[in-house]
């Protein structure tokens, strides 16, 4: 049977990527405490020599703030580089096709969306970006995942027992995330894909005859080293417009199958990286719980509104047996694009292998959701920073619950810890809200100058610009792609929330774990509530459903909510 | 602000060098070793290269035909519809979709066509169809091709891409590699 | 004290106090009620809108009922508050009405002496530092402490106790609290306190929120809720360009009922009722706190300290048994030891002289010279018609044979040691330096105390027995008294390092005294609670004072502590959880007119937009007061695991949050359908 090789294939692709997961998340803990791991003969020398060459000493401990400061001074020099490549692609080399330069606005909105790892694409690489360009914004879907990791790694060294404790450097985290979890996997990723159709070529486009007699012109490039990254740094940027639905990028179902395990392969893999650093296997399995379940949760509906297919289609007499197939590629089936479609926006990658825009309105709504919840799995590093901001606030509540103050790990939760940690948690819904907000008013105030927005009219119309800001806000990356978005005010408004939504979520759980972790340690007890039962999973489980997607209620109401109760 | 600013610049350019270059040259180097060599599948017909993966535009009435294409098949310039699911002008193309089918294929129920071969690709260059949509397509071909349906329904059968390992994800034909196939059948066919 | 201490008289003036609270100047510190009060101020904006001709917000009666819910929501809140602090002050005034003016017999002084020259004035012209006298039959005007004599007080005023109790210049029961009464002898009193500045009155003014400022945790629980309250008000703000966008216009009353539904107004309204009413549970249980802050710390104690004399074991020691040694005359023993026990006030020294039975006096004795317990010799004794008798444990007589050059005789080591396995506390007597015998003292520990003990170990609370008992004997007690822990043979100071060395490890401490000497460790101590009848200095270290000088009101404080969060932390979920049911009770009615399709999420339907406003506004205004009680009460603390008791209040007050609403909404609907 068609149907049940379709989920074979998705149940394949979850477990196979757990069964990696965790070895992969044991050996990543034993990368970032500095213990012995099987690469080192080879790597040691390497990292030694990047360390001279960059001329920092990977050895000196780091304080909270210095984490912070490099962190933001790095993104700041990656800022300049992108916008000084991307402005000036015309006249470099590597332009095989002679794509032109990037207008200002959206080399803006480009340079932040993959400095942020969001990867936020108003332009189509084959016919915006040179293939030096399409490099350089390679070595960003690098960097910003390993920046986000390194920085997940500070969050989890502060949350040990005791008090004072030290947080590492930062330099040592980002060099080895780099060379050790990044590189390595995505050398392997690149071979399958080459061997199974993916171009890795600096030849340009090629012009060919079709059998029908039609001359077509074929864009390539070096695909190939592009797409591992792509997928597996949670970045999703790709490297033709339609992404992983192109089918040189994501030739067959294998690749799809493999394309879709690297997109949460890594987020996985810090859960269990985090039990092996804090030796708590145990919370290691129940944050995974609880994320999975969230997973499974936005899963389950959005596969089967995909595979009962589009009902206004079916009342012309259509029998949907394939599915939902508009926007969807036959090769990978209705099953397979819904599945990843989940897994792209719960992970913050916003790689996409069918378009969203043409999802039925639930399952769309299912995709926000993944965003605006933007902590199951999460994208890599900063999904968990997003996860222990829920774990404070339900810490908060559930320590009340049981009549004592609350305390996260042995540390108290106080005012200061809440006040960050709301920030942290309001501006998510600030900017997403407000975004659309002001999108909405233009375009319901000045319907003629706005009309080229919006590609489909009414409710589906809302949701492409409330799509628009949850993916910008979620730095994730996929879009309702009806949505004409390369305009001067998109691009900067994107670029404006991507900003804000990579670094104040980082800073905030910095500061707020840096604060624990200067706290007394208070020895668990038969009082203390343990974080690492069940229980307390179903806790962090409903805060994650009140916070993150009550405060959307309204705004689904009037996008998708009111498009599926319309027909 | 010193402390910080020189190391990220080194940082940036050392990565640069790292993720940029030597990683691309690495994986540039493993093409080349590649049955591939680093370009797209390649098929070559009558002397004509053509690449397997990328989907053709087929909607003449002796050939399989290939899915609608919101880019009418331009591999220089991908892309899908981005229809909403509701869109009423949307749902009117498909029901136009709907209704050029059926001319061309006056012996199929409005309710057998399959989706695929009435809704828009992601890629705009989805390279394959659904088995049944090759299959539905067979009378017409038989017709303008003087072919016995059988030897379609055969052929047809011979080039399903059957789920991977033979148990994940969907079976579907490339229409590409079925149409040259037929061009071949055809020509064997009417040699004889 | 009675517990029904709401009448109508503190209702009326609670009601009083609702309006009185209206003020935005106070209202402001209360984040989410403050956003209420603007809301209904806007409202009331709208309706004069309307009355002026208007017509784009609906009905003038419609408006003008939303304003009114909102306006009582608000009255309801602060009704919470006040009955609140009533009910504590009520509380407070009954312990504090009958010291009041009772007249003062000030002795004046001369220099630094105090003459015997005496003027009575009112008792609320004392100052701190005034030395008065109190007589038999004297009411004590206020709170102080003996500087001469001892007098037996009948403290039933304050305690409910009707046993008199002996109170005495010098040693730990030198304090007397105001509106007590002297029932025999008299006492010279040196005033701690200036009038209105006692213990109740500052708790009273805790009560009366003039002072009381807000716990640790109960600011980051209002940052937690003012997070929320901006978050809906961007969810409302928003709302109206979304709704632009869709071409429905929406109505001012429902764009505030919305946001005033969402914000989470049952637990802002009730925060600082739950606040108060944690102090004045302390205050039914005779306890008095110096700070909101103490209750609260008592909920997260880890260990308790506790006293094993009148804690763990009824009052003292008694002497069960003598057993001389087999070459003694046992009645000469018996005799020798009632020698040494003559001069010792201790009640072990008295239940020896008890037990033997003997009448002696210490006229029958020669030249009677007493030695004194000291902590370094740690034996006490007479010498006497050539004997030096001496009682004291066995390694002090010990000590005292091998200076003499004596045996300790084996026979005597045996017996110790069988007595402190057996949990009683071997005082070995000797004459002239040659042991003569062992007199065995047992404890007898308080029924019920093992199953308090069991209690507190559920809730994550190890307890530490403080003895003076050699280890031996503490652990006999230890055990059958089901404690975790011991400090044995414990000098002060070991309590304060037994203190200091767990706090480092993170854990906190409660610990009872009333001693000088535990003032260090009351004070360092995170919660300490002094007896009232305990030293001026144990008093002002502690950071609560029990009334009732009962030794096992930790266990009972702790409990009080741990119900504060807990409601706090339940009424925040239940509160919360409501939201649910009130999204999908106004959403569709904001869109429903003119989306039609949106019917399919009026899953309660209510009757119309309108009526299904008003119910939620309604059900809004409502839970306040019906949760009034039971954020006076608190929730009920069980101590079955932190796991379990999560699983409990979250399947009550979450799932009850979520679902209360939804029958609550659809029923006031229904009835509000009538009237619309």
């Amino acid at each position: 049977m068609q149907s049940y090789s379709e989920l074979y294939g998705v149940i394949a692709m979850f477990i196979i990527a757990v069964l990696i997961a965790i070895p992969l998340g044991r050996y990543m803990g034993k990368v970032f405490l500095g213990e012995d791991t099987w690469l080192d003969v080879v790597l040691n020398p390497v990292d030694r020599f990047i360390y001279r060459l960059i001329g920092i000493d990977e050895n000196v401990e780091m304080n909270w703030k210095q984490h912070i400061k490099v962190l933001l001074m790095i993104n700041f020099i990656w800022f300049v580089l992108a916008m000084l490549v991307l402005t000036n692609m015309a006249h470099l080399p590597f332009n095989p096709d002679h794509n032109p330069s990037m207008p200002l606005d959206l080399a803006f909105n480009t340079a932040i969306s993959f400095i942020t790892n969001t990867n936020i694409q108003h332009y189509a690489g084959e016919t915006a970006m040179s293939y030096l360009g399409q490099l350089v914004l390679m070595l960003f879907q690098f960097i910003s995942a390993a920046s986000g990791i390194a920085i997940s790694i500070v969050v989890i060294k502060a949350m040990k027992e005791g008090i004072n404790l030290p947080l590492g450097n930062f330099y040592f985290y980002f060099v080895r995330t780099c060379t050790r979890v990044l590189l390595p996997i995505c050398i392997v990723l690149a071979i399958i894909f080459l061997y199974n159709g993916v171009p890795m070529t600096f030849q340009g486009k090629d012009t060919i005859t079709t059998l029908q007699g039609d001359t077509v012109q074929v864009s390539k490039g070096p695909v190939a080293a592009f797409v591992a990254i792509k997928q597996l740094g949670t970045n999703g940027g790709g490297f033709f417009g339609p992404n992983s639905a192109h089918p040189l990028e994501n030739p067959n179902y294998f690749t799809n199958m493999v394309e879709t395990i690297a997109i949460y392969l890594l987020p996985i893999a810090l859960i269990f990286t985090m039990g092996y650093m804090l030796n708590r296997k145990k919370l290691a399995w129940i944050v995974f719980g609880i994320m999975t379940l969230g997973f499974i949760l936005l899963v389950v509906p959005t596969i089967s509104m995909e595979v009962r297919g589009n009902t206004a289609i079916a009342k012309m007499g259509i029998n949907n047996i394939s599915g939902n197939m508009e926007g969807k590629e036959v090769r990978f089936g209705s099953m397979a694009s819904a599945y990843w479609a989940i897994a792209t926006t719960v992970t913050s990658n916003g790689s996409v292998n069918a378009m969203h825009d043409s999802f039925m309105p639930l399952s769309g709504m299912c995709a926000m959701l993944g965003m605006m919840i933007n902590a199951f799995y999460g994208g890599v590093g900063v999904g968990f920073l997003n996860f222990y901001i829920f774990m404070i606030l339900a810490v908060f509540i559930s320590g009340l619950m049981v009549g004592r103050t609350p305390e996260l790990l042995g540390k108290k939760i106080e005012a200061r810890e809440m006040q960050i940690a709301m920030i942290v948690a309001l501006l998510h819904p600030f900017l997403i809200l407000t975004g659309t907000a002001i999108a909405s008013y233009l375009y319901a105030h000045h319907p003629e100058q706005y009309a080229a927005w919006l590609s489909n009219p009414g409710y589906h119309g809302f949701s492409e610009m409330l799509y628009e800001f949850t993916s910008a806000s979620a730095n994730n990356g996929s879009e309702f792609a009806g949505l004409n978005a390369n305009t001067a005010w998109w691009n900067i408004a994107d670029g404006i929330v991507m900003l804000l939504a990579r670094f104040i979520p980082i800073i905030g759980p910095v500061a707020i774990a840096a604060s624990l972790s200067q706290k007394k340690y208070i020895p668990a007890g038969a009082g203390t509530l343990q974080i690492d039962t069940p229980t307390f999973g179903i806790m962090i489980i409903a805060v994650i459903i009140i916070i993150a997607a009550l405060s959307f209620f309204p705004a689904l109401t009037l996008g998708p909510v009111a498009e599926y109760f319309s027909f | 602000m010193k402390t910080y600013l020189f190391p990220a610049i080194r940082l940036t350019f050392v990565f640069l060098v790292l993720c940029s270059i030597i990683y691309t040259a690495i994986i540039w180097g493993v093409a080349k070793i590649t049955p591939n060599n680093g370009e797209p599948a390649i098929i070559n017909v009558q002397g004509k290269r053509m690449y397997s993966d990328v989907g053709q535009k087929f909607d003449a009435d002796q050939y399989f035909w290939s899915r609608p294409s919101a880019v009418n098949y331009n591999a220089a310039a991908a892309g899908a519809s981005n229809k909403g699911p509701y869109n009423t002008d949307y749902l009117k193309s498909i029901q136009a979709n709907i209704d050029s089918f059926v001319i061309h294929h006056p012996d199929v129920a409005v309710k057998n066509i399959p989706i695929d071969m009435i809704t828009a690709s992601a890629s705009g260059l989805d390279p394959d169809i659904t088995v049944q949509a090759a299959n539905i397509q067979v009378n017409r071909i038989a017709h303008v091709r003087n072919l016995q349906p059988g030897l379609l329904q055969s052929l047809i059968q011979q080039h399903i891409h059957h789920p991977f390992l033979g148990i994940f994800g969907p079976a579907y034909v490339n229409v590409l590699e079925l149409n040259v196939a037929l061009n071949d059948l055809s020509a064997s066919y009417h040699a004889q | 004290m009675t517990n029904k201490v709401i009448n109508k008289a503190s209702i009326g003036g609670a009601l009083k106090q609702s309006f009185l609270k209206l003020n935005p100047a106070t209202l402001i510190l209360n984040p989410v009620m403050f956003t209420v009060w603007l809301g209904t101020a806007v409202m009331a904006c709208v309706c004069i809108w309307i009355a002026l001709g208007e017509t784009s917000q609906g009905s003038l009666s419609y408006n003008v009922t939303i304003t009114i819910i909102l306006f009582v929501t608000l009255l309801f809140a602060n009704f919470a508050e006040a009955i609140a602090e009533e009910r504590g002050k009520a509380q407070a005034n009954s312990l504090r009405k009958t010291r009041e003016d009772s007249p003062a017999k000030l002795v004046l002084p001369v220099g630094e002496i105090y003459m015997n020259e005496v003027i009575t004035i009112p008792a609320s012209k004392l100052k701190k530092g005034d030395v008065f006298i109190c007589e038999t039959n004297d009411i004590i005007p206020a709170d102080g402490e003996i500087i001469e004599g001892l007098a037996t007080i009948d403290e039933s005023a304050i305690t409910g106790e009707s046993a008199p109790v002996i109170r005495e210049a010098g040693g730990d029961k030198s304090s007397v609290t105001g509106g007590t009464k002297v029932l025999s002898d008299k006492i010279k009193v040196k005033v701690t306190s200036d009038a209105g500045e006692s213990f109740l009155d500052k708790m009273i003014e805790l009560v009366e929120g003039a002072s009381r400022q807000k716990s640790p945790n109960e600011i980051a629980l209002t940052i937690l809720l003012a997070g929320f309250t901006l978050v809906f008000i961007i969810v409302t703000v928003t709302l109206k360009p979304f709704a632009d966008y869709a071409h429905t216009p929406i109505t001012i009353a429902a764009f505030i009922a919305l946001f005033v539904c969402l914000i989470p107004t049952t637990i802002g309204g009730l925060l600082s009722a739950i606040g108060i009413a944690g102090m004045n549970r302390a205050l039914k249980a005779n306890v008095i706190t110096k700070s909101g802050k103490a209750v609260e710390t008592a909920g997260d104690v880890d260990v308790l300290l506790l006293d094993k004399t009148g804690t763990i074991t009824i009052g003292n020691r008694k002497a069960t048994h003598f057993h001389a040694l087999s070459n003694v005359d046992k009645e000469y023993f018996k005799q020798m030891a009632v020698y040494s026990s003559l001069a010792d006030e201790t009640p072990e020294g008295k239940s020896i002289i008890e037990l033997a039975d003997m009448n002696v006096s210490v006229q029958q004795l020669e030249n009677p010279r007493f030695i004194a317990f000291t902590a370094e010799t740690r034996c006490s004794g007479i010498d006497c018609n050539n004997l030096r008798i001496r009682k004291g444990a066995a390694d002090a007589i010990k000590r005292i044979c091998e200076k003499a050059g004596t045996m300790f005789p084996e026979e005597a080591t045996h017996i110790v040691q069988s007595i402190s396995m057996q949990g009683g506390t071997p005082l070995v007597v000797a004459v002239n330096e040659n042991v003569i015998g062992v007199v065995e003292l047992q404890d007898i520990i308080k029924t019920g105390i093992k199953e308090r003990f069991d209690r507190l170990r559920k809730m994550g609370i190890k307890t530490v027995m403080v003895t003076g008992d050699n280890p031996l004997t503490a652990k006999y007690i230890a055990e059958k008294a089901g404690v975790d822990d011991f400090i044995a043979e414990a000098k002060p100071e070991d309590k304060m390092n037994y203190i200091k060395v767990e706090q480092m490890q993170g854990r906190l401490f409660a610990m009872m005294g009333d001693g000088t000497n535990d003032a260090p460790a009351l004070a360092q101590a995170d919660v300490g609670v002094a007896m009232n009848s305990g030293t001026q200095a144990a008093k002002e270290a502690g950071n609560m004072v029990d009334l009732d000088n009962d030794p096992t009101k930790l266990i009972e404080v702790v409990e009080i502590g741990k119900q504060l969060l807990m409601t706090r932390g339940t009424l925040t979920t239940f509160s919360i959880a409501n939201d649910v049911a009130k999204y999908f009770a106004i959403v569709p009615a904001l869109f429903i007119t003119y989306i039609p399709a949106l019917q399919g999420i009026n899953i309660m339907h209510l009757h119309s937009p309108q009526s299904a406003i008003l119910s939620a506004v309604i059900f809004n205004a409502i839970i306040i007061p019906l949760l009034i009680p039971l954020a006076l009460k608190g929730v009920t603390y069980r101590p079955i695991g932190a796991s379990a008791l999560l699983r409990r209040n979250l399947f009550i007050y979450g799932l009850g949050g979520i679902i209360v609403p939804f029958v609550g909404i659809k029923l006031i609907d229904m009835i509000v359908t009538y009237f619309f």
